[in-house]
């Protein structure tokens, strides 16, 4: 079987990853469009369906073992402190405690790539954990937790980005001050003297929550030495991982597993403190526990898009070609080390030849932040092509024609071309989709007191995947088929399209097809869910397998019948004889012949192509009313057009942009975590005051995909979704605000206090 | 602590259970019963991933003490299928692919089923409004509101 181990590079989340893995050397036949497939590109329902439609899945909050105890955690009430007196006594009177936990009585484990501990006295933010109480129910745990007696050292805070920036950093985390990221490139100063006009704003994003459905939650049960973690998690290998490190024992004796789970959108992508702790107490106890997270906490402690503070300035002729850009901010990545640049698309998405940029990441007292879906671009978008909307408009130029002029054919940063790029495309299909000849040519020119208006903005995102990712096929009698992958399904139907390329290649029916992902005790190595990698990743290992697997049918056949190998075909799921179609087996038949019951085959993703980068393109087109008396905005429209290579589910990937469009909406219009500056208290740590989209706030979405399949990627040519859905959405709403009023709103979320006030300043 | 002996109906079976009176609904259809389809998203009756049927009306079970339940009738998502067989709604979350992650489906198809039991033929502005308290933090509502809407095609077709 072709194998090879090769250095491969991909992007995840930004960061550009080299891995080494085995990958597969065969090349296989490009598909060409869906229309000439059976089942991937169909619109096929999820075969995980009937579990989440009749309440029988079990997701990892569900799950309830024997003599299991629940687990709560007593969290930082301070934005800075130190633990000064911990006394637990009075907390193991309680009826029904079993056991706490804190720095006292548990070894140090290093967290936070060894900034921190797993219980660390010094205290950083509201919300750092303290201590972990186990007892028969939860209530019980949490009435313990009040009963921890707790003295602290108050220590100075900043909760506000710019004053800590301009605090000294050692004083508010004892972190140094991160280093500056920059990067340059071209000649800055030839491009501005060739330039005639200019436009130069700061732009500004809140910080917001992921907030999924399903709260952060493990159950853990030890037996004997061997630790069995049901997680809620995007990437079981990595919560494998660091649960293995942080006990110090092997990690072939930590399985963990998530079948089902309940959203994650990056607050899930690495391994949390509780799932540690909770192995911890249940070690101790010698029962099994679950530990969770309430909503408050999921508000305070896992996670955030980080907030953005974005000055840009672009230079141009009056032609449109912009000739130098520049771009200076700084984000809060919390009180942990973690990135919250948002430079990545001013530096790719439109061409020019010179620019410099500066971005700094700020320590804060508040919760750090992770990748939130596009970490990123979705800030970064919003800046820069609310920017480039206000040089077209001060040059006179259409806004499309202007970022058709400054169209990038190549990579810039990497300077290769791209397996594919549908930009162009995207943006005359998003254009006819909302009407783009509608909008106010004038901004604000509409008459009445609510005025509508058209804007848009481009999208782009890696998702490429790449190895290592591998996939194992096990075909049993009756012709039954399980592919095996160690990938998970975190609800965007994972399960659905792997048995889809399997079902294509193998012509196996869907109903024959059971797929098992996320255990780290079962499949073999495959990517975390991030970075809308895991489809154009695992998707091509599960076709390599499959075609693989093919192979081994018709030789099995040659066997039986026979018969020589290069005189039988496969068709339609049976293998035949080329000379006398009479004489055929199903799958059915060389499974019972063979007597070995079942037949296996591993596939793997093949290298990246060298050469070329890959990313996914669109635009976005929002269609608004805004009153001008009360300030509310109405999205009537949004119209998405996407370049993601194929389309493997026309279901699931219908699902995936509604869902990422509202997101983006209410990250335009909606979402921002509030932290009174004198107190460093969160205020808004729950559903009602942390406002997320509900069925009255969706508007008329279109999605049109402009690509039929991107053949350089990989052997599916699929481009990762997920992520691409979010990306410009918040940049199209403010640009059509815009083109309503014709005052711009630089500051997300655009609530209608600020829409008034921009409105009256003007006038 | 005093247990209180309550008599009720779960998913058409009459049961007779002690309960202590600080017990929420939510956790005892969870706990006691294995019930596990009625979801916790918030706990402050803020998503609605715990809705079910009380006397046939939608509520929050981790709004309601368990006590509170006695004589009445419960109706939680496992029963709804009738013998393995999906009621309509499940069968069109599934068909128009209203679900992603699943984890408000639960909750989103017991609105939608005390809606039609109340309004046979809601109109779009009377889904939406029965479903304001369900969240969804992955798909968009969009197909979530065209399953319900093909739900009740197939009800005057049967009617």
């Amino acid at each position: 079987m072709p194998q090879k181990i090769v250095k491969s590079k991909i992007i995840f989340e930004g960061e550009i990853v080299e891995t080494i893995g085995e990958v597969s050397t065969e090349e296989y036949e490009r598909w060409g469009a869906n229309e000439n497939l059976k089942v991937v590109g169909k619109p096929v329902s999820r075969i995980d369906g009937y579990d989440k439609v009749s309440g029988s899945a079990v997701y990892t909050f569900d799950k309830i073992l024997q003599r299991m105890v629940y687990a709560r955690t007593l969290r930082s009430p301070l934005p800075h402190a130190k633990i000064k007196r911990i006394d637990i006594s009075k907390a193991l009177k309680v009826n029904g405690i079993l056991d706490v936990i804190t720095f006292q009585n548990t070894e140090d484990i290093d967290w936070y790539w060894n900034s921190s501990k797993l219980f660390d006295p010094h205290l950083r933010y509201q919300g750092d954990e303290i201590a972990c109480a186990a007892a028969e129910t939860a209530e019980l745990a949490e009435q313990a937790l009040k009963l921890i007696e707790v003295d602290y050292d108050e220590l100075p805070f900043a909760v506000n980005t710019k004053k800590a920036l301009e605090s000294d950093p050692e004083k508010l985390t004892g972190f140094k001050k991160p280093d500056l990221f920059t990067y340059d490139r071209g000649d800055f100063s030839k491009g501005i003297s060739e330039s005639d006009e200019s436009v130069e704003d700061t732009f500004t994003t809140p910080v917001v929550i992921h907030n999924p459905t399903e709260v952060h939650c493990s159950t853990v049960a030890w037996d004997g030495g061997k630790l069995t973690v049901w997680d809620s998690t995007q990437a079981i290998f990595s919560v494998r991982n660091a649960v293995a490190d942080s006990l110090k024992i092997n990690i072939n004796d930590v399985r963990v597993i998530k079948k089902y789970m309940g959203g994650g959108f990056g607050s899930k992508l690495e391994a949390g403190k509780y799932t540690v702790m909770a192995a911890l107490l249940a070690r101790r106890l010698g029962r099994p526990v679950k530990i969770y997270l309430d909503r408050r906490e999921m508000n305070l402690a896992v996670g955030n898009r980080p907030d953005s503070h974005q000055t840009l300035k672009v230079w141009g002729k009056r032609d449109g070609t912009i000739t130098a850009m520049s771009y200076k901010s700084f984000g809060a990545v919390g009180a942990y080390p973690q990135g919250a640049a948002a430079n990545w698309p001013f530096r790719t998405m439109y061409k020019c030849p010179n620019i410099k940029v500066e971005d700094q990441n700020v320590f804060i007292n508040a919760g750090r932040a992770r990748a939130f879906r596009a970490p990123g671009h979705v800030q970064g978008v919003f800046a820069l092509d609310s920017i480039i909307d206000d040089f077209a408009y001060k040059i006179g130029m259409d806004p499309i024609d202007l970022r058709l002029k400054n169209y990038a054919e190549v990579d810039q940063v990497f300077n290769v071309p791209y397996t594919s790029k549908l930009l162009k495309e995207a943006y005359s299909a998003g254009a006819q989709a909302i009407n783009w000849d509608l909008r106010n040519k004038i901004p604000g020119s509409g008459n009445g007191v609510i005025k509508r208006g058209i804007g848009m903005a481009s999208q782009i995102w890696w998702g490429g995947g790449g190895p290592p990712a591998h996939a194992m096929l096990k075909l049993e009698r009756g012709g039954y088929l399980t592919v095996i992958s160690g990938t998970q399904d975190i609800g965007t139907g994972t399960y659905t399209i792997l048995a889809q390329v399997a079902a294509e290649i193998l012509e196996i029916p869907m109903e024959k097809i059971e797929v098992i992902l996320g255990d780290t005790g079962v499949g073999p190595y495959a990517p975390s869910s991030g970075g809308s990698q895991t489809i154009a990743s695992v998707a091509p290992a599960v076709r390599d397998a499959s075609e693989k697997m093919k192979s081994k049918l018709i030789s099995a056949a040659a066997a039986i019948m026979e018969i020589p190998e290069d005189k039988i075909k496969y068709n339609n799921g049976e293998i035949e004889s080329i000379e006398d179609p009479a004489k055929k087996l199903s799958i059915a038949d060389i499974l019972k012949e063979l007597r070995e019951e079942s037949l296996l085959m591993n596939g793997s993703r093949e290298a990246n192509p060298d050469g070329y980068t890959t990313n996914s393109f669109g635009a976005q087109f929002a269609d608004v009313s805004v009153d001008t008396e009360t300030g509310k905005i109405t999205v009537n429209k949004i119209a998405a057009a996407h370049d993601i290579g194929r389309p493997m589910n026309q279901k699931t990937l219908e699902n995936q942009f509604h869902g990422g469009i509202l997101q983006g909406l209410s990250y335009a219009l909606m979402e921002e975590r509030v932290i009174d500056e004198s107190t460093g208290q969160v205020v808004n740590l729950n559903m009602h005051d942390y406002k997320i989209p509900t069925v009255k706030d969706v508007p008329k979405i279109e999605i049109i995909i402009v690509s039929k399949s991107d053949d350089l990627v990989n052997n599916v040519g699929a481009k990762g979704i997920g992520e691409p859905a979010i990306i410009p959405t918040a940049g199209a709403i403010a640009n059509a605000v815009y083109n309503a009023i014709g005052v711009r709103i630089k500051s997300l979320p655009i609530t209608p206090d600020k829409v008034l006030n921009a409105i009256y300043k003007f006038n | 602590m005093q247990m209180i002996a309550i008599e009720f109906n779960l998913n058409g079976i009459l049961v007779k259970a002690e309960v202590n009176p600080g017990v929420r609904l939510i956790d005892f259809l969870r706990d006691e019963y294995g019930l596990t389809g009625t979801k916790e998203g918030c706990g402050i009756g803020e998503c609605g991933a715990c809705t079910i049927i009380l006397d046939g009306k939608a509520v929050n079970s981790c709004l309601i003490l368990a006590c509170q339940i006695d004589g009445k009738e419960i109706l939680t998502i496992e029963g709804l299928a009738n013998s393995g067989e999906l009621h309509r709604l499940q069968e069109n979350f599934l068909k128009k692919g209203a679900v992603q992650c699943g984890f408000c489906t639960p909750g989103m198809i017991i609105s939608a089923y005390s809606l039609l039991l109340l309004n046979p033929n809601p109109a779009e502005q009377e889904i939406r409004e029965a479903i304001a308290g369900n969240l969804c933090r992955c798909t968009g509502y969009k197909q979530i509101i065209s399953a319900i809407e093909e739900s009740i095609v197939v009800n005057i077709e049967n009617d």
